[in-house]
């Protein structure tokens, strides 16, 4: 995570999911994973956002509140679905209610599935969804385009870091 | 009269985890009406019976809600046990209440939190939801699953919990017990917390009975209404008397759900030192015939689930009447009268929980 410069902020929305997803988002700013430490904010207001965290296939109803949600979020910003519900519909994808994922709405960058999706795996979306912001940023001609580049290896290639470490210090 | 002016509440807002509507009609600082509207969450799955089979359904009643997903499968599977003659071993029956309890230290522990959270007392918060994980830990070792664990199946359970398993049990609620006597003492005796409580969204014994209030919401407000007392399953065994407060606000509401999680912790001591010997499930045969109206006491309130069958493999009907869905009206009445400062405590006062209300 050595690119992230600053710490995003997240908005959390609940579009039409059963609650478990939601429950986790929170869990994971809360002292046992604890995101909060780097800054990591749950805030409640999309102007001040840069992570949109949405839970849930989003019914009919839910569907406009989900999109001026994402309206109203300063550019650059990211979408990350928690959860199987944002992913596809999941279990709930049958009903007659549901739009089938939250990417019919809005368009998504990040897929966490899972049911519920564990905040390690919600993390690690975040995580994931920071270097997609570091690319929008460097794409709209605001950040250097090192930082760009560097959070790009770091997300084709996980593990070629870990290894070159090594490597360098005998050297 | 003062003029009137309109403040939506919802259904985004910083202290809501779920959206919920509410236009506010204020008078200068005060609320005079409350409208509440819902339906940001309806999914429909009540008509998902056409198109699962009875035993898939199970996954899908667990999922009406995320915090009591535990109740809602073992209400369902109840209904269908009774529908198809079926026995349930002792064993089982332990191990459903014991996780069921588990379910309601956990619910309580995250309101307790978020109420903390309302009136902005974010270190509470934070004491509250650590707290919980410990109980998120034992559901995760004990089944695999932190939130959702679809432990239930009908006819018993689908994990045995080992004894060494269940003495881990114990010790972890009683080291719990410690650590939560420090929280609890904040609840009830810190002069912030009794501020922004005491007095607040009153609703009198009469109000609360006449609104149908269901939960620690009816409780509450003095009225001693809770589906464990009628001693189903092995709440009879247990000896189970309801907590009932008397003052009707939300230190009252909150009074209600702090001696819960003491009662509960107690329970699952007395259901570890009682657990029988034997199996844990039966094999079930057939398909479900008539109809059934199960209850059962989830942390939020009265919860009933009705089927119905007509002998094939798919139900023709089940519907689930949810605690919250119950509440709006005395959520309502609550708001009346009250400061627009006081809206998020008292909202959040009947444990709100939207995925439940509308399915």
């Amino acid at each position: 995570m050595s690119y992230v410069t600053k710490s995003p902020w997240l908005i959390h929305y609940d579009g039409s999911s059963c609650n478990g997803c939601d429950i986790e988002v929170l869990a994971c700013l809360t002292p046992m994973y604890d995101a909060e430490r780097f800054g990591i904010i749950n805030t409640g207001n999309p102007k001040h956002a840069d992570i949109f965290l949405v839970t849930g296939g989003v019914n009919e109803q839910n569907k406009n509140v989900v999109k001026q949600i994402y309206d109203q979020m300063p550019e650059p910003k990211v979408v990350v679905a928690v959860g199987i519900c944002a992913c596809s519909g999941g279990i709930f994808e049958e009903c007659y209610n549901i739009l089938g994922g939250a990417d019919k709405v809005i368009p998504v960058d990040v897929y966490v599935p899972g049911c519920a999706a564990r905040p390690e795996q919600i993390i690690d979306g975040i995580v994931q969804g920071l270097g997609v912001l570091a690319e929008k940023r460097a794409a709209m001609g605001k950040a250097p385009a090192a930082t760009a580049t560097a959070a790009a290896k770091l997300q084709d290639k996980p593990e070629e870091k870990p290894a070159a470490e090594p490597e360098d210090k005998p050297e | 009269m003062a003029k009137q002016t309109i403040i939506p509440f919802g259904p985004q807002h910083p202290v809501l985890p779920e959206p919920i509507h509410l236009d506010l009609v204020l008078e200068d600082e005060k609320v005079v009406q409350a409208i509440p509207s819902i339906g940001f969450i309806h999914r429909g799955l009540e008509k998902l019976v056409e198109k699962k089979e009875y035993t898939e359904l199970m996954y899908v009643t667990e999922r009406i809600c995320g915090i009591c997903a535990f109740g809602h499968n073992w209400g369902y599977c109840h209904a269908i046990e009774i529908l198809l003659n079926v026995e349930v071993p002792e064993r089982a029956e332990y191990l459903r209440v014991m996780w069921h309890e588990m379910s309601r230290v956990h619910s309580h522990l995250l309101w307790l939190g978020l109420l903390a959270d309302a009136f902005g007392f974010e270190s509470l918060f934070m004491h509250c939801w650590r707290l919980r994980e410990g109980i998120l830990d034992l559901f995760e070792k004990t089944t695999g699953g932190r939130v959702i664990f679809s432990v239930n199946k009908i006819g018993g359970v689908h994990r045995d919990v080992s004894p060494e398993m269940l003495l881990e049990i114990s010790t972890v609620i009683a080291g719990m017990k410690k650590e939560y006597d420090e929280l609890a003492k904040v609840f009830i005796e810190d002069v912030s917390v009794k501020n922004r409580t005491v007095g607040v969204g009153k609703v009198s014994k009469e109000d609360a009975a006449a609104l149908c209030a269901v939960g620690p919401t009816a409780r509450g407000s003095g009225v001693p209404f809770d589906i464990r007392s009628t001693g189903h399953s092995i709440y009879g065994k247990l000896g189970f008397e309801p907590i009932v407060e008397e003052g009707g606000d939300c230190y009252a509401r909150a009074l209600v759900r702090v001696k819960e999680v003491y009662q509960s912790m107690e329970m699952i001591q007395k259901i570890i030192a009682e657990m029988p010997e034997g199996e844990i499930s039966v094999n079930v045969k057939g398909k479900p015939e008539g109809e059934f109206m199960a209850r059962v006491e989830q942390p939020r309130g009265e919860s009933c689930y009705y089927v119905k069958g007509n002998g094939t493999k798919n139900l023709e009907r089940m519907r689930v009447r949810t605690p919250t869905n119950i509440n709006v009206p005395f959520l309502v009445s609550a708001l009346a009268g009250c400061e627009l400062a006081d809206v998020p405590v008292i909202v959040l006062s009947i444990d709100p929980c939207i995925s439940c209300t509308e399915r």
